[in-house]
């Protein structure tokens, strides 16, 4: 066989009829569903500081996680030997939840069909970039960022890359492979003025190529953005405390659609009817201008795949769409068990993690507004443009995130840069307070992590300017 | 299915990391360490009785890092192949070669490294039936769900037991080795105000390197679900100034928020709040604070760190005053001071700064009097988000806990921040409890901070 997969597969010393023994070995009479999934990964690292590359890091890693579901039960295993009884063992881990007697068939393998798209082609997106490349590009940043300004004292700056393949194999048949570039340039200037110190982060990724970080001139953009908002914060003030309208910029304020939405959306939460979002399809959510997707498919994003974590084709799920809760997003067992479309959400970190339904690039569709006629239309409030982390709470919908650039609006006019406020609300509830949406959409730059159960995924997000009437702002200042 | 069963093959890890420490050497390194773990772990997941997940697996993985005069790279592998570590090898030299001289980079001096390896009990041969494991979950979440009848729901109770030995080895002739084992429970159950039918979710946990020694099933799931339960009908605040008191486990993560800013990677870089004030006043006189990493049994002991130094008991604030950054070797070399073996390291990760055993030493007031104490004001029982900026100090979280009126819990509080910074906020410690109890590498008892800003409504 010439097929692609085998070719993934050989890469793992495995063939085809290991497989299906494999499967043969889990899918037991009580066990609904089995899989298996093997991943090598490929990392690398370089970074810098006081001017110096002084690291460098590779790491080498693969095995295979093995599953079996049994009504509501997962029986899940890994190994990072990839021996037939490596594979056996996991296999019999993972049937024991379904308390059957061993299996001893083999599997027939029925169809092996790939995403018929590639939304980040290998060519482009080699690995194989020479250690010398990268550590040029890290010295390059480090000089840019001083040239911005005196003031900044020390740049910090690193390049990772991840070179991952995937193969799925499944006790429905279906044999799939994908193989997975990601990377990220990240740079964070320290800026010192009289013994006042701050700090500005910027940076950006996809599943891209190294070409990726020269074109558009795009590293020397990232060393200026985070060396402009480390001096911005020489002269910010303290953020004012309690209620305000906030104007949310485009791009990667996304993050609270991410925190205050996208989590309680997900299936588990609801299958266990621990979400604030339970049993509310088909009602209000947001205010009429707000439609949320989360889309896998865009090209080079940094959370998009050709297929998620179980083979299933990634997609555009419709969430919100002009405030009406629409979907959830799903994996395999929880749409299984509550009986909805299965969306291709079902991801992991790796080998070692159990599936979970998981982001991937979430946003709010472009609406109509002009985002200076938003900004204009406040006479106090703030304005964010930049954001650290959030959270959320899932059962009682509390969500926050921190500013790490943001300004005072007064009279319709930003003013001054206020320093790192966290902005406090309630999931359900913030949306229905948007009143104003641009017709500017923006996606982030690609440098989000999102956390679940311990599991770290790479998503995306996206905003066009919002206009939120009412938010608590925890600032210093009464 | 006794964990057993998935005990790794015997490898002598000695003598693998021998061979790749001559190995580096022939290739031209002229210094290299050499880390090897392996480990297995079995989870059990149950939710409303049932069994929801099964986990199992076992790991190893070794990591090399190389110096070529002041130039260092470092790789790890889970391939123990042979091929695959002579790529390892030429890899990581490969690597190193291209990065740019580095003066302060190197091995800690040979005759730094530890001389004993004392065993601090933090392996446990336990090895618990899948039944058994089943069971102490289902007796968790059992607990939490008889304990009220407002605990409607659940987020499910998880017990894990894990083992593995690390060793390491560098080219001055250091070779240490130790054993360890984790036993965990936590249970997280939902609470649902019957009026409202709003709900709260909170948890409890325990761990322990020893299984007899951790809580019973019964009192985490109990206290899983008085921690829910209590949240129900919370209320927001209107915006003003409070004092504030922290619970052990809010404490014990502005301690971790301390910790950081006095490791010294964040001080060499110049990201910390805590630069020059080594020797200077940062709290009140009851404030003492330990780095202890050879606490017997404690969940950040360990016989050396991730260098082979010793580790050691360092006072880090003494009596309001800080006496003592964290640091390893080459950020000690940064600052022109010597590592206090808080050396942490993955493996095949350049070391960092990670916390022993780093706690606040208990006063002597119990935590109902520190309530008592306060006239009106918060008692913060959970934070979240990340607004903590290490450089300046400026710190800014959601909260949740209770509004004390009289010395009193008066009502439970939600979707409220706490604003202040961290300097001034250690300046400000009044009171700190007697309840000092060990749940993770970093502890606290309960202490209360004069003032903070509260946002609300």
């Amino acid at each position: 066989m010439s097929t692609q997969e085998t070719a993934e597969l050989a890469q793992f010393g495995l063939g085809e009829l290991e497989i299906r023994q494999a499967l043969g070995r889990v899918k037991v009479r009580d066990v609904d569903y089995a899989d298996l999934y093997f991943e090598s990964r490929v990392s690398e690292s370089v970074s810098m500081e006081e001017g110096i590359v002084k690291r460098a890091t590779k790491s080498v890693s693969q095995g295979v996680g093995v599953r079996a579901t049994a009504g509501e039960k997962t029986g899940f295993a890994y190994s990072d030997e990839l021996t037939r009884k490596d594979l056996e063992i996991a296999a019999d881990t993972a049937r024991y939840i379904a308390n059957s007697p061993q299996g001893a068939g083999t599997l027939p393998v029925t169809h092996r069909q790939r995403p018929n798209r590639d939304l980040y082609p290998a060519e482009t997106s080699v690995a194989d970039i020479a250690t010398h490349e990268r550590v040029d590009l890290l010295n390059l940043i480090d000089a840019e960022a001083r040239r911005y300004d005196p003031r900044i004292k020390n740049v910090m700056a690193s390049f990772n890359t991840e070179y991952k393949i995937v193969v799925v194999a499944t006790s429905e048949g279906l044999l799939v492979g994908d193989v997975q570039p990601l990377s990220r340039l990240q740079v964070t200037c320290i800026a010192e003025e009289h013994g006042n110190r701050q700090i500005g982060t910027f940076g950006g990724g996809g599943r891209v190529g190294f070409a990726f970080y020269s074109e558009r001139d795009r590293y020397r953009h990232y060393a200026r953005e985070a060396a402009r908002q480390a001096i911005l914060n020489l002269s910010a003030v303290d953020a004012p405390a309690g209620i305000m309208t906030v104007v949310l910029a485009g791009g990667w304020p996304g993050i609270l659609l991410h925190e205050a939405i996208g989590h309680g959306l997900e299936a588990d939460f609801n299958r266990r009817k621990t979400s604030a979002f339970s049993n509310r399809i088909g009602t209000r959510v947001a205010s009429e201008l707000c439609t949320i997707v989360d889309d896998g498919t865009l090209p080079f994003r940094r959370g998009s795949l050709n297929m998620d974590d179980e083979g299933t084709p990634t997609g555009r799920a419709v969430l919100i769409e002009r405030g009406i809760l629409r979907g959830y997003i799903t994996d395999r067992l929880n749409a299984k068990l509550l009986g909805i479309p299965l969306t291709g959400n079902g991801r992991r970190e790796s080998f070692q993690s159990v599936v979970l339904p998981r982001m991937t690039n979430t946003f709010m569709l472009a609406g109509e507004s002009d985002p200076q006629d938003i900004i204009r239309s406040v006479k106090r409030g703030l304005y964010a443009v930049s954001f650290g982390g959030g959270q959320v709470d899932i059962t009682n919908g509390k969500f926050v995130f921190s500013a790490s650039e943001a300004y005072l609006i007064e009279d319709g006019a930003i003013t001054k840069p206020v320093k790192g406020a966290t902005l406090i609300g309630n999931g359900p509830e913030i949306l229905t307070r948007v009143s104003m949406v641009g017709h500017d959409l923006k996606l982030d730059e690609g440098i989000g992590t999102c956390g679940k159960e311990g599991q770290s995924v790479p998503v995306g997000v996206g905003l066009p300017t919002i206009r939120v009437d009412e938010i608590t702002v925890g600032g210093t200042k009464s | 299915m006794a964990s057993q069963e998935l005990k790794s093959a015997d490898k002598n890890f000695a003598e693998l990391a021998t061979d790749l420490l001559s190995r580096a050497r022939t290739h031209g390194a002229t210094e290299a360490d050499v880390m090897v773990a392996d480990g297995e772990t079995f989870s059990v997941q149950v939710r409303l009785s049932a069994v929801d997940r099964l986990t199992k697996a076992r790991e190893k993985r070794l990591g090399l890092r190389v110096f070529f005069g002041k130039r260092s790279a470092s790789a790890s592998t889970s391939d123990f192949s042979k091929e695959s570590l002579d790529r390892l090898v030429s890899d990581t030299c490969a690597l190193a070669k291209a990065v740019v001289e580095d003066d302060q980079s190197g091995l800690p001096d040979g005759n730094l490294t530890a001389k004993d390896q004392p065993d601090l009990d933090l392996f446990d041969s336990t090895s618990l039936e899948t039944e058994a494991q089943i069971d102490l979950a289902r007796r968790g979440e059992a607990a939490a769900l008889a304990a009220d009848p407002r605990i409607t729901n659940s987020e499910g109770a998880e017990f894990d037991s894990s083992s593995g030995r690390v060793l390491l080895g560098n080219s001055h002739g250091f070779l240490g080795e130790y054993r360890s084992s984790t036993f965990s429970i936590s249970v997280s159950p939902i609470a649902t105000a019957p009026d409202s039918g709003s709900m709260q979710q909170d948890s409890w946990y325990a761990v322990r390197h020893r299984f007899a020694r951790l809580d019973s099933p019964e009192s985490v799931g109990q206290e899983a679900a008085r921690r829910a339960v209590r949240r129900l009908g919370a209320r927001k605040l209107s915006t003003r100034r409070a004092p504030v008191v922290f619970d052990q486990e809010m404490a014990a993560g502005l301690l971790g928020n301390l910790f950081h800013a006095a490791s010294g990677y964040a001080l060499y870089k110049g990201a910390s709040f805590l630069i020059g004030h080594l020797g200077k006043r940062l709290a009140p006189e009851l404030v003492t604070i330990y780095d202890d990493g050879r606490l017997p049994g404690g969940l950040g002991s360990r016989p050396f760190d991730g260098e082979g130094l010793p580790t050691r008991k360092t006072t880090v604030v003494e009596r309001g005053m800080l006496t003592s950054y964290l640091l390893d070797t080459y950020s000690g070399r940064k600052l022109g001071l010597a590592s206090t073996g808080n050396a942490s390291r993955g493996v095949g990760e350049s070391p960092s700064v990670g916390p022993t055993n780093f706690y606040l030493v208990p006063g002597t007031t119990a935590p109902a009097e520190i309530l008592r104490s306060v006239r009106e004001g918060l008692y913060v029982t959970e934070l979240i988000g990340f607004g903590v900026n290490m450089v300046t100090g400026d710190y800014s979280r959601g909260a949740a806990g209770f509004w004390i009126e009289n010395g009193e819990l008066a009502y439970p509080v939600e979707e409220i921040t706490i604003a202040g910074n961290l300097k001034q906020m250690f300046a400000d410690i009044e009171v700190v409890g007697s309840d000092l109890e060990f749940r993770g590498r970093i502890a606290s008892p309960t202490i209360k901070i004069r003032e903070m800003m509260i946002a609300g409504t």
